[in-house]
C-alpha cells in the first residue's frame, strides 16, 4: 500500500532497506548462531547518517520524527530484529537527554549518538523491578559535587557494547516513584561494570546485559532534568519508543510472509505449488491483513507523536500492543505455512518465530499496555462532560 | 589530495540480454549502473580524502542521463562532479574517449591523483586509464589493490600481477587503476543523498573543453568494428564425473585413447 512517503522519507526507507539487504540479510543466521553483536552493521548504519534521523539538526541529526525512525526500523527488521533492536535501542538511549537534557548534556552527547560514533541504551529494568518500577532499588546519593550510584539493572540492552547509559535510580527511596530520577553515566566509569551476556531464545546477535553499580560515581552535572523526575523521564521516554517496537513488529511480521510467500509458490504438492490452496491463501491473506493494519496503525502513532500532542501514552501503547501481537501471529503462521521446512534452522522463519516473541515482553509487556490503554480510557471517560 | 575519479554508466550486466541477428547487447529496458569497478575507485578516493584532507571529483563521459551516476558517486561522498556531454562525443571508441576524459581533467585545478576503476563491465577493454594517462602525460600502475602510503609527492602500491603482486613507488601526480581487493565500498550516506538529490549538473561540451572535432566521437575513433558475433557452441563435451582419483584414471585413459598423450 502506499502512504503517500515524502521524498526524504522514501530515501531513507530505500537506504534502510538496501542495508538491510546487502549487509544484514546475508549474515543474520551468523549472527544469531554465534550470539555476536552485529558491529560492522552498526558501522554501516553510522556511516549512512541513520542514527540520528530523530535528532535535531541542531545537534548533529537529521532532524526527522518518531516516523523517519520507525521507517528505517521496519526496513531492518524485515530482515532481523537482533540487529533492528541494537539500532533502536541507542535511540531509546538517547530520548531521556533529548526530551529532559540540559543545553550542555545535549551539545555534549547528542552528536555523537546521531553519528553513530557511540551507542546508547537505557538502564531501567531490575531483579525486582520490571513492569512495577516502584520497585527500583538502584540508589544514587549525592556526595559533594558528585552522585554516588549503587544497584544493578538486569537485561539493559546494548549492555557493555554502548557507552553512553541513561539510568533510573532512587535519590529519594521513601517517595516510591517520585523519588527516582534519572542519569547519564558513561562507559568507562570507575564502579560501573557489566554482568555476562544473557542468552536468550531470540535476538541473540543483540546484546543483553547487567550494569552493575559499585559506589559508581558521576559528576553531579549528569542528573537528567531534576530530582525526583527519573519516573516521569522514563514514561515519557518509552511513548516515544514504543511505535519503534510497533516497526519492528510490522517488519518482522512483513519479513515472514515475504519468505513463505516465496516458499509457497515453489513448494509442490499433490502436483501443484502449495499457494494454489486456498488452505494456505486464507492463512496469507490473513497474515498480510493484520500486518497491513499494524502498519497502518504503527505509521498514524508515529505521525501523531510528531504533532507534538500533549499525552500520548495510550496512542504510543496500542501501536505497540496490536503490532506485537500480530507479529507473533504472523511469525507462529509463517512456521506452519513453511511446514517442517519452516521448522528447520536452515530456513529464517524459525528464527523470526523466536525473535518475535520479545516484542510481546521488552518496553512493557503487553499486559502492562494494556493497563496503559485502560487508565488512559478511564481518565478520558471521567475528564467528559455530561 | 585533490583526487579525480573517472566513472562511466553501464547497463547492469545482470540483466542483459544479447540480440541474437546483430551480436550486440539489448540496452533497451536494461537499468543502467555506475560500473561496479569504479565504486571501488570512488571508495579509495573518499578514504585518502578522509585520511589526508583535499577533494574528490567524479568525472563522467556520456549522455545527459550519465550524470544519474555521478550523483550515486555524491551519494557515496564526492564532492564535485564533471559531466562532459555533447552529440558529437557519440561513438567514441577507448583512444577518442581518453582523449576527451583527458582534456576534462586538465580543466581541475591541481591533481594529485586520478582513480579509474580496471575496466568497465560493458566494454571489458580496460584501456581508458592508461589511456587518459598518456593524454594527461602522467605515470601511471594498473591494477592497483593497495596504497600502502602517500608522502612527500610520491605513493606506494600494491599492483595486482598474475601470480602475486608488485610494489611500486610511483611520482604524484599519476594516473591508477584499481581492483576490487582494494576495499568494500561504502553504502551511500543519507545527508550525501540529499545532496545528490539537490544537485544540477551541467554538461560540459566539447567546445567547452577545448576538443579538436577530428579527435572526437566516431571521426576520432581508429577502431573498426568488423563483426560482432556469439562464439558458437564448443563442440561435444563429456563430463567425467568421481571422485578426483577415478576422474584422473579416466581422464588419463581417455587421452591415451585419443593419442593426446
Amino acid at each position: 500500500m502506499d502512504y503517500f512517503l515524502t521524498d526524504t522519507q522514501a530515501e531513507i526507507q530505500n537506504l534502510a532497506r538496501q542495508i538491510a539487504r546487502e549487509k544484514v540479510k546475508p549474515v543474520r543466521a551468523e549472527l544469531d548462531e554465534k550470539e555476536e553483536f552485529p558491529w560492522e552493521i552498526m558501522k554501516v548504519l553510522a556511516q549512512a547518517d541513520l542514527f540520528g534521523l530523530y535528532i535535531p539538526e541542531e545537534y548533529g541529526g537529521f532532524g526527522g520524527g518518531a516516523f523517519e525512525n520507525c521507517l528505517a526500523v521496519e526496513e531492518l527488521s524485515r530482515v532481523c530484529i537482533g540487529v533492528s533492536v541494537s539500532f533502536a535501542a541507542s535511540g531509546l538511549g538517547a530520548y531521556p537527554i533529548l526530551l529532559f537534557g540540559s543545553e550542555g548534556q545535549k551539545k555534549k552527547y547528542l552528536p555523537q549518538i546521531a553519528s553513530g560514533q557511540r551507542l546508547a541504551a537505557f538502564g531501567l529494568t531490575e531483579a525486582g523491578a520490571g513492569s512495577d518500577a516502584g520497585g527500583t532499588r538502584t540508589t544514587a546519593v549525592l556526595d559533594g559535587n558528585e552522585y554516588v550510584i549503587n544497584g544493578t539493572k538486569q537485561w539493559i540492552t546494548n549492555g557493555g557494547e554502548a557507552e553512553i547509559y541513561t539510568v533510573i535510580a532512587m535519590t529519594n527511596p521513601a517517595k516510591g516513584s517520585r523519588g527516582a530520577s534519572a542519569f547519564i553515566v558513561e562507559k568507562g566509569t570507575p564502579g560501573f561494570s557489566f554482568g555476562k551476556k544473557e542468552k536468550k531464545m531470540g535476538i541473540r546477535s543483540s546484546a543483553t546485559r547487567e550494569l552493575v553499580f559499585e559506589n559508581c560515581r558521576i559528576p553531579k552535572e549528569n542528573l537528567l532534568s531534576k530530582e525526583g523526575m527519573g519516573f516521569l523521564v522514563a514514561m515519557k521516554t518509552l511513548d516515544k519508543s514504543r511505535p519503534g517496537i510497533g516497526s519492528q513488529a510490522v517488519g518482522l511480521a512483513q519479513g515472514a510472509i515475504d519468505e513463505c510467500v516465496e516458499y509457497a509458490r515453489e513448494r509442490r504438492q499433490f502436483d501443484q505449488p502449495i499457494i494454489s490452496f486456498q488452505a494456505i491463501q486464507h492463512m496469507l491473506a490473513d497474515m498480510c491483513t493484520q500486518t497491513e493494519a499494524a502498519r497502518a496503525l504503527v505509521y498514524a502513532v508515529a505521525k501523531f507523536i510528531d504533532s507534538d500532542p500533549k499525552d500520548v501514552s495510550k496512542a504510543s501503547a496500542m501501536a505497540k500492543l496490536f503490532a506485537s501481537d500480530v507479529a507473533m501471529k504472523v511469525t507462529v503462521d509463517a512456521v506452519q505455512v513453511m511446514g517442517g521446512y519452516g521448522y528447520m534452522r536452515e530456513y529464517p522463519v524459525e528464527k523470526m518465530m523466536r525473535d518475535a516473541k520479545i516484542l510481546q515482553i521488552y518496553e512493557g509487556t503487553n499486559q502492562i499496555q494494556r493497563n496503559v490503554i485502560g487508565t488512559a480510557i478511564i481518565k478520558e471517560a471521567a475528564g467528559k462532560k455530561k | 589530495m585533490n583526487i579525480a575519479v573517472c566513472v562511466k554508466q553501464v547497463p547492469d550486466a545482470s540483466e542483459v540480454k544479447i540480440d541474437k541477428a546483430t551480436g550486440t547487447m539489448v540496452r533497451e529496458g536494461v537499468p543502467a549502473i555506475l560500473n561496479p569497478f569504479d565504486t571501488y575507485a570512488v571508495e579509495e578516493a573518499i578514504c585518502l580524502k578522509e585520511k589526508h584532507g583535499g577533494k574528490v571529483t567524479t568525472v563522467t563521459m556520456g549522455p545527459p542521463q550519465a550524470g544519474d551516476v555521478l550523483k550515486h558517486t555524491v551519494a557515496m561522498g564526492a564532492d564535485d562532479v564533471m559531466l562532459i556531454s555533447d552529440r558529437a562525443f557519440a561513438g567514441a571508441d577507448t583512444w577518442a574517449t581518453s582523449y576527451t576524459l583527458g582534456l576534462g581533467l586538465k580543466k581541475l585545478d591541481s591533481l594529485d591523483l586520478v582513480i579509474c576503476g580496471k575496466q568497465a563491465i560493458d566494454g571489458d577493454t580496460a584501456q581508458v586509464g592508461p589511456g587518459i594517462a598518456e593524454n594527461l602525460g602522467l605515470p601511471f600502475v594498473a591494477y592497483v589493490r593497495k596504497i600502502v602510503d602517500v608522502s612527500n609527492g610520491k605513493m606506494k602500491v600494491e599492483r595486482l600481477i598474475e601470480d602475486g603482486y608488485e610494489v611500486v613507488e610511483v611520482s604524484l601526480p599519476a594516473v591508477i587503476t584499481v581492483v576490487k581487493e582494494i576495499n568494500t565500498p561504502r553504502m551511500p550516506s543519507l545527508k550525501g543523498k540529499m545532496k545528490a538529490k539537490s544537485l544540477e549538473i551541467k554538461p560540459l561540451s566539447a567546445e567547452a573543453i577545448g576538443a579538436e572535432a577530428e579527435k572526437i566521437g566516431l571521426a576520432g575513433s581508429p577502431t573498426k568494428v568488423m563483426k560482432v558475433f556469439s562464439p558458437p557452441p564448443k563442440g561435444n563435451r563429456e563430463r567425467i564425473e568421481g571422485t578426483p582419483d577415478e576422474q584422473a584414471a579416466r581422464l588419463v585413459e581417455k587421452l591415451k585413447g585419443l593419442k593426446i598423450i
